[in-house]
């Protein structure tokens, strides 16, 4: 027995869907931009391939990083992916060694037994079945842990499940009923021949006692064939198409490929990466701290798939990047949403559905030329020369205490500073950036790099880390930007800052846009370290939760604002610590009205800490940061 | 008919009854705090635009309740959206988001708009 | 002897509460947690609206508690309170157990700690002060700037932690408005040439000649006032704050360099309070106070039988009102002890 017509509907899906595969992954090739060609080329046939490959057998098959923020959800991916695998890959080696002939069409492999029924009486036959029944168990036991998902997200240590939409239920419905027909189809067929092993023997004998096993069998198999069969066809318009998205992802993102600032094909594979898993729900703030459950970056992803008006869903957001350090797939889920920001007014039609298949990759609206500038208001400035400018930043004009630690620590180091924004200076443009407004925001830019530019200065030293991330990222400037904590480190590694030690128990908040958001994390610890005790909570690094006063989110009220901040505070003072030390303004003002712990700017607990220093011995420029002077 | 009695120079007067709310309700509808302002200045006071230019959120506010449009679009462009009112306001007005909205919403009154 | 109260918190409401059942014929004792008593009373010196020393207030007070009925622990605070049988076990931090038949909590308020205002500077420039230290200075004699200079230009902000959700503190002090216009004209007073400002946001004069005062204080005083609220304060190169505020009815931002900041602390439910709520499982209300049992007959009750509240532990109130808010509550109390004998 060769054929048989109840493998037809398999045949169809399996071959539409390894043909898509290809036409896709070369319209995504073809949209990636010159120089991400390039680096795809050299990527797929370099170095990084080997990491590639091995990252799809992590990630996609074993589903490590899912395992490390949830053992039972991750357990729950790996037996669907890695037991499909290997059930797909010792089906084939099956039909290999034991089937009528050699190099066989993949229909014989899936549906072996249909076509074997003796197949799995004794010797490596019997143990090769064994093999196989356990894989199905594997991936039954993973099945039951999804479908109970469904019904109640808390099982497989989840808080949140995404929710689904028409077609990804009915794909999923498919993927549901591929294994237990499965296992029926061969369960009757072992029953009516006296084979299977452990699982499907005893299920089928269990069964042909009180069932004609050889007529129901047949159905089976084609109920087998169709699940499989729908959903292939289905898999490109739903989130399934996550499987190939990620493989594809995987090579762009180890040839070095990135989001930047602009959509692109990129852009489109890691939106259609995105498996809805929903850990991004479940680490997000503004879920478990305010109750919005229907802005995080899985239904940002899932808006854009479908074409819906994200606008609402982009600007809900801290920005804090917290979804980014924990998504299984590492996509760059805040670029994202700040490309959705930039997008403007959407431009919503139906799609057809050729173009549900074939999506236009994303455009983005080009930025508006020509229009007055919004800030021609803004009159040249003439700054002094100097060595180090200091930007305190607005918000730090709200805490005066960090502006005056800073102007202690500046005076006892002996540097020749400017303060630029004592009275008030112009906003550093990332508050603009975050709104979506990047022409705006560059205007600012301009401005200000103008004026630090004419300064002459050779380091720009910030309070803010809001401030920082934007000088870092967006400004062109041929001065060392150093954040404050940074600063202090460096007049200390130098012995510019002597400091004494208190015994005070100090826990360290990472603000967002220093830590995940500049990767500024070992300074401020090691500073601290100086001049206090330092304790570890589990809140530390890039697990820092966000103060709540993100300047990213544009739509909570400041009542969700508080709770979110109680939360976060509650997290950091599990050791009872004496002071809460934070390296941001904001931050430290949207924690301390949440708690009665102090809460304090490592600047503040430097400058508490200096020992007065001998006023003869100053320095011109002791960081040795001299630079050639501007022309 | 012959003018009789006083002449009142209407241009003197906010013309509340014919005066274009809708921006007022569209905000008030996206961002409810928008409602509770009690005009205490601080926003304005704090305002880092401010510190260049004449631009006053605590105006636009009335202005915008008032339907007093023309002088609100003139202003708004001016925002620099660095957060600092929505932080220091008493009332806890998401200061920021009324601004981002009043732009939106004077985007399809005014040819010229921000 | 009569029922036994026991009353906690010897301030102005607490005092007059335990003087007035101890004439009354009850038991009682009244635990303070300081050593003095006189509660919040003690830190001010001339009261609104007349001028009275608040010694005079102390001593009339002292007076009430003078009582053979009435003994006073101080130095020791409630720290638990039990019901068994309609009997109220009081345990406090020194160990002792009080009984007791009906209870009234006189907790009082604490001023807002202005430091929680940081954008304000108290605690970090030295001629910002709260409206306590500027009463302390009255009762020194003597108004200078740290560094001892007599201040030209002073202002006064309101609202400090009273009226700002930023704060959690939403609701308004009542009292803060008043004590402002009355410190500037003693200001004036004491510092005939200096200028004073008043920064607020709604003058709030509702009591019993508040407007008067209001009214005296522009006419004989000459104080200035400024419709804004106050967003930040900095310090320029000479030690001089400068003021960030909007006049808001000139509709220009405002920037005023002054020798001195008084800050008009809020009232906020008492942090001893606030433990005993906890420890006692008495509810709070939405502004952090004592929840009363009802708005209009009940703001001396708590929702507990035998409880009873007296006086800024429900919330803010000038001395007038506390001290009817106390007598109110005597006539509760008493009013149950009733039921229970009968």
């Amino acid at each position: 027995m060769q054929f048989d017509p109840f493998v037809i509907p398999f045949n169809v899906g399996l071959y539409f869907i390894l043909i898509y595969a290809v036409v896709r992954s070369v319209i995504w090739f073809r949209g990636l931009s010159r120089p991400d060609k390039l680096r795809l080329q050299r990527g797929f046939f370099g170095r990084s391939f080997g990491q590639s490959i091995r990252e799809i057998f992590m990630e996609s098959l074993i589903h490590r990083r899912i395992f490390k923020a949830s053992p039972r959800l991750g357990y729950m991916h790996m037996s669907l992916a890695f037991g499909w695998f290997l059930l797909i890959l010792f089906g084939t080696l099956e039909a290999d060694i034991f089937g009528e002939k050699h190099l066989n069409p993949p229909y014989k492999a899936i549906f072996f037994k249909f076509f074997n029924p003796d197949h799995g009486r004794s010797g490596l036959e019997a143990v090769w079945a064994f093999l196989m029944d356990f894989l199905l168990a594997f991936i039954l036991s993973g099945l039951l842990l999804a479908v109970i998902k469904r019904v109640w997200s808390r099982v497989v240590g989840m808080k949140k499940t995404t929710k689904l939409k028409a077609l990804d239920k009915v794909a999923m419905l498919s993927l549901w009923s591929v294994f237990p027909s499965r296992l029926l189809a061969e369960s009757f067929t072992s029953g009516a021949y006296g084979t299977g092993s452990f699982l499907t023997g005893s299920l089928g004998s269990w069964l042909s006692s009180f069932l004609p096993a050889h007529e129901m069998a047949y159905p089976f198999w084609w109920l087998y064939s169709l699940s499989l069969g729908a959903f292939f066809i289905l898999l490109p318009v739903t989130r399934y198409m996550h499987i190939p998205s990620e493989l594809f992802l995987i090579f762009a993102r180890n040839s070095g490929i990135r989001t930047g600032d602009r959509a692109g094909a990129f852009t489109e594979m890691q939106i259609y990466s995105c498996s809805s898993c929903g850990i991004c729900i479940d680490v997000c703030q503004l879920n478990f701290s305010t109750g919005i459950t229907n802005i995080q970056s899985a239904y940002l992803l899932k808006g854009i798939r479908n074409d819906k008006d994200v606008s609402d869903i982009a600007f809900n957001c801290l920005m804090c990047g917290r979804c980014d350090q924990n998504c299984p797939v590492g996509i760059e889920l805040t670029p994202i949403r700040m490309i959705q920001r930039r997008a403007g007014e959407p431009q919503l039609k139906a799609k057809s559905l050729l173009k549900r298949y074939f999506p236009d990759n994303p455009v983005v609206q080009p930025l508006k030329n020509g229009t007055e500038p919004a800030f021609a208001f803004l009159k040249p400035q003439e700054p002094e020369k100097t060595d180090v400018l200091y930007f305190a930043g607005c918000m730090t004009h709200l805490t005066p205490s960090i502006k005056n630690a800073m102007i202690s620590i500046l005076e006892a180091s002996g540097v020749k500073y400017t303060f630029i924004d004592k009275d008030g200076g112009v906003c550093c443009g990332r508050p603009l950036m975050l709104a979506g407004q990047t022409k705006e925001a560059r205007e600012l830019i301009n401005f200000n790099s103008e004026l630090i530019w004419k300064s002459g200065a050779h380091t720009l030293v910030t309070s803010c880390p809001i401030c920082y991330k934007i000088f870092k990222e967006s400004y062109y400037l041929d001065v060392e930007v150093l954040h404050h904590t940074q600063f202090i480190k460096d007049l200390i590694d130098e012995g510019i800052l002597k400091l004494n030690f208190s015994r005070k128990k100090v826990t360290y908040h990472t603000p967002c846009d220093l830590g995940r958001g500049s990767g500024v994390y070992d300074e401020p610890k090691e500073v601290l370290r100086h001049v206090v005790r330092l304790q570890k909570t589990d809140a530390d690094d890039e697990n820092a939760p966000c103060c709540g006063g993100s300047l990213g989110n544009m739509k909570i009220n400041h009542h969700q604002r508080h709770k979110i901040a109680v939360d976060a505070v509650r997290m950091l003072t599990v050791k009872d610590p004496d002071i809460l030390a934070t390296s941001c303004p904001l931050c430290k003002k949207t924690l301390a009205a949440a708690t009665g712990t102090r809460v304090a700017d490592i600047a503040e607990i430097v400058a508490e800490a200096i020992v007065p220093a001998d006023p003869v011995k100053r320095f011109t420029d002791p960081l040795h940061r001299m630079k050639q002077p501007v022309i | 008919m012959d003018k009789f009695g006083f002449t009142i120079l209407k241009a003197r007067h906010i013309n509340y009854d014919a005066n274009d709310k809708s921006v007022a309700e569209y905000i008030c509808e996206h961002e409810p705090t928008f409602r509770v302002c009690i005009e205490c200045g601080c926003c304005t006071a704090t305002c880092t635009t401010g510190n260049f230019t004449s631009l006053s959120l605590r105006e636009i506010n009335i202005l915008i309740k008032r339907g007093e449009l023309a002088r609100v679009n003139e202003n708004l462009k001016k925002c620099m959206l660095c957060g600092k009112c929505t932080l220091v306001c008493p009332r806890g007005v998401n200061t920021r988001n009324v601004i981002t909205l009043a732009r939106e919403a004077l985007k399809n009154k005014f040819k010229d708009a921000v | 002897m009569g029922r036994r109260v026991v009353v906690i918190g010897a301030g102005a409401a607490g005092m007059e509460a335990a003087g007035q059942l101890a004439k009354a014929g009850c038991s009682v004792t009244l635990v303070e947690k300081e050593e003095e008593t006189g509660g919040n009373v003690r830190n001010w010196y001339h009261l609104f609206p007349d001028h009275r020393d608040s010694k005079e207030v102390i001593s009339y007070l002292d007076s009430r508690v003078a009582h053979k009925n009435l003994t006073l622990i101080t130095g020791t605070t409630v720290e638990d309170m039990e019901q068994d049988h309609g009997q109220f076990i009081l345990k406090t931090g020194d160990g002792m157990a009080l009984e007791a038949d009906a209870v009234v909590v006189s907790t009082g308020f604490d001023l807002f700690r202005s430091e929680r205002k940081e954008e304000y500077g108290y605690g970090i420039y030295d001629n910002v002060i709260s409206s306590a230290d500027l009463e302390k200075m009255f009762r020194k004699g003597e108004v200078l700037r740290h560094d001892g200079e007599i201040p030209r230009r002073i202002g006064l902000v309101h609202c400090v932690g009273s009226r700002d959700e930023k704060v959690g503190n939403p609701y308004c002090s009542k009292l803060c408005c008043v004590t402002a216009v009355k410190q500037a004209m003693e200001l004036k007073k004491k510092l005939n040439t200096a200028r004073v400002f008043c920064f607020y946001m709604d003058m709030r004069m509702g009591g019993a000649l508040y407007e008067e005062l209001y009214r005296e204080s522009q006419e004989k005083y000459g104080i200035n006032y400024i419709r804004g609220k106050v967003s930040e304060v900095s310090e320029n190169f000479d030690n001089r704050l400068v003021v960030k505020v909007e006049d808001t009815l000139a509709g220009r931002p405002l920037k005023m360099e002054l020798d001195m900041l008084v800050l008009m602390a809020g009232m906020e439910m008492s942090e001893s309070g606030a433990r005993l709520a906890r420890a006692a499982g008495l509810k709070t209300g939405e502004n952090k106070f004592f929840a009363i049992a009802d708005h209009h007959f009940g703001s001396n009750k708590s929702e507990l039988n035998g409880i009873f509240y007296a006086g800024t532990c429900t919330m803010p109130m000038n001395i007038t009102e506390t001290i009817s808010h106390a007598r109110a509550a005597v006539a509760d109390v008493l009013d149950y002890l009733n039921t229970l004998s009968g």
